[in-house]
């Protein structure tokens, strides 16, 4: 990645299209909450995207992908064509994750184009070319838009001490090819080991454990239609990071901290496994490093209740 | 990396004698065990084309069988029946008697991506694991599973309104599948969070019960979409030889457009 590029970016995010998605107006709302109030803490601007609509999550593909395609690129189409924004950005890993897939589809398959013409002509709006758009995560985002030495500038209450696990889950990752600016060499993200959520984290002060499932899957599909392996996928990862030394795992997705949060609970009430470990969206903790009260980042929606565990720290 | 191999020798086609005396000898005990053959007779030689005609199928012809997709499977990791290279090697080999024998697990893929991030040959396994359970459903093999029901529910209100209500589909996916919305670990987790904000989440579990979010601007895409998936589902219907479909409950509403939703 040359110089030049870095600085684009630094001005190209200042100002981004913001996709919330359905997740984050519903069990979601601390992730929205907090990447509101840490965008606005550091002066970066949002702009929602107007009249969005869901992107078909996990669930809309198996009916069919090409509507989930469909889906992606009328948000994409909005924020290209009515809203004339550079760069669209989502923090709910699905919808990251549809956004990169639609657009990937859009660029190399003309069956996909075609349908997505067809549909956007019968609903009345511009169709999404590839291109037009660029999809980026909070992650990206903050990363890029602000870097790690600006944060360390702006860090008022230090997360030093706190034992953190980085948890990325599949759709940031998986699959590599729909994220053609990944595995691109030093100061890229990486599909394998992901680092970004680390490297923020880590200029929050906080103390990033050794965590070696990052990027396993919390069965986040069947959450709640085959809850006995999501709870065992759960548990799994609970386990450890809590064997890694962590107190908290920081999530960047709706429906892994979701679905943490339950199948923690579920694994206590059905398999009687307990663990202490807490869940917070990593926007919760960068919000609370820069001075912001854990309310405030919705701390207290957390089904794990970290706030015990905050105040003890010195955070809340 | 190592393989997952996959015994095609049944643990009741084995068959040992603890007490066995052939032509005066006595052959007793495992060392005379011995495996009864089986005869594969009843293949379909349209399975591969069959799978392929679905969504997510397209690129199983692809496959070399290095066994990638199955050592990189969460599921598999969780239930070692859970095996797709071998599915996909019983689909091009036509051995639909086979593929039945696992027909009840075939659906719980998680999507993850792991197979698909790991297959050499692009694949794309995940694909091919939602197309097979597709095809056990509308072939008749399985009812439709959990996991469709939820996706029903939920591209449903999607394509009726532009938008899902998290609760809302919660609560009709557990009508859908018969379940008890008062479960142990359910009322405990709605617990621990009111336990913080009794006020703010009875309110707005109670207004998303009776505000249903939705996108502006969405009626034509709504009537567009829906055509499309009509459309799409008489194409699998015919590239599998069925017939027009059983108005299903679920079915006629995916069909339907829901304007006034439910």
């Amino acid at each position: 990645m040359s110089s030049t590029d870095v600085t684009d970016k630094k001005v190209r995010y200042q100002r981004v299209a913001y996709y919330p998605g359905c997740a984050l107006e519903g069990t979601g709302h601390a992730y929205n909450q907090s990447t509101r109030a840490v965008g606005k803490a550091l002066g970066l601007k949002l702009d929602e995207v107007r009249d969005w609509n869901c992107c078909g999550a996990m669930e809309v593909k198996n009916i069919d992908p090409k509507v989930q395609t469909y889906l992606s690129s009328r948000v994409m189409s909005i924020a290209a064509n009515e809203m004339h924004a550079p760069v669209v950005m989502a923090p709910c890993n699905g919808c990251y994750h549809n956004l990169k897939k639609a657009e990937y589809d859009l660029a190399h398959d003309a069956s996909s184009r075609e349908v997505v013409d067809r549909i956007s002509a019968k609903a009345g709006h511009a169709p999404y070319r590839a291109g037009q758009l660029e999809t980026i995560h909070v992650l990206d985002w903050l990363k890029h838009g602000v870097g790690e030495d600006e944060l360390r500038r702006r860090v008022s209450k230090s997360l030093e001490g706190l034992k953190v696990a980085n948890y990325y889950g599949c759709m940031y990752t998986r699959p590599r090819h729909i994220f053609p600016e990944k595995d691109q060499g030093a100061g890229s993200e990486s599909t394998s080991k992901p680092h970004f959520m680390d490297d923020l984290l880590a200029a929050a002060g906080a103390e990033n454990v050794e965590f070696p499932l990052k990027t396993a899957c919390c069965g986040g599909a069947h959450t709640l239609s085959d809850s006995d392996i999501s709870t065992k996928l759960v548990l799994n990862i609970l386990r450890a990071a809590e064997a890694a030394g962590a107190e908290v795992i920081a999530t960047e997705c709706p429906t892994c901290h979701s679905g943490l949060e339950m199948h923690q609970v579920r694994a206590e009430k059905v398999l009687g496994e307990r663990t202490k470990v807490k869940i917070l969206y990593f926007t919760q903790l960068l919000g609370i490093a820069l001075g912001l009260s854990a309310r405030s980042v919705g701390a207290h929606e957390n089904a794990s209740d970290p706030l015990e565990l905050l105040k003890k720290k010195g955070l809340a | 990396m190592p393989i997952h191999e996959k015994s095609l020798i049944r643990p009741e086609n084995i068959q040992a004698h603890d007490k066995l005396v052939l032509d005066g000898v006595d052959v007793s005990g495992h060392w005379s065990t011995f495996i009864q053959s089986r005869v594969v007779s009843d293949y379909n030689e349209r399975l591969q084309e069959e799978i392929a005609a679905l969504p997510g199928g397209e690129y199983i012809h692809r496959c070399w069988q290095c066994g990638s997709c199955t050592n990189a499977c969460t599921v598999n990791a969780v239930n070692p029946d859970f095996n797709p290279r071998f599915w996909i090697y019983l689909i091009r080999m036509g051995m639909e008697s086979e593929l039945m024998r696992d027909k009840d697990i075939i659906w719980q893929c998680v999507s993850c991506h792991k197979c698909t991030y790991a297959c050499p040959r692009d694949v794309v396994p995940e694909g091919v694991m939602k197309a097979t359970a597709h095809w056990l459903e509308l072939k008749g093999h399985t009812k439709k599973s959990a996991s469709t029901l939820f996706d029903e529910e939920f591209s449903e209100q999607v394509i009726a309104t532009g938008k899902i209500e998290e609760g809302r589909v919660i609560r009709n996916f557990f009508a859908r599948t018969g379940q008890p919305l008062m479960q142990d670990w359910l009322v405990e987790m709605a617990k621990r969070i009111a336990r913080r904000l009794p006020i703010k989440f009875g309110i707005r579990m109670g207004l998303s019960a009776l505000i249903r979010p939705r996108t502006r601007r969405w009626s034509k895409a709504r009537d567009a979409i829906t055509s499309y998936v009509a459309e799409q589902e008489q194409k699998q219907r015919e590239a599998l030889g069925l017939g027009d479909p059983v108005p299903a409950r679920s079915e006629a509403a995916a069909t339907t457009p829901n304007a006034k939703g439910v």
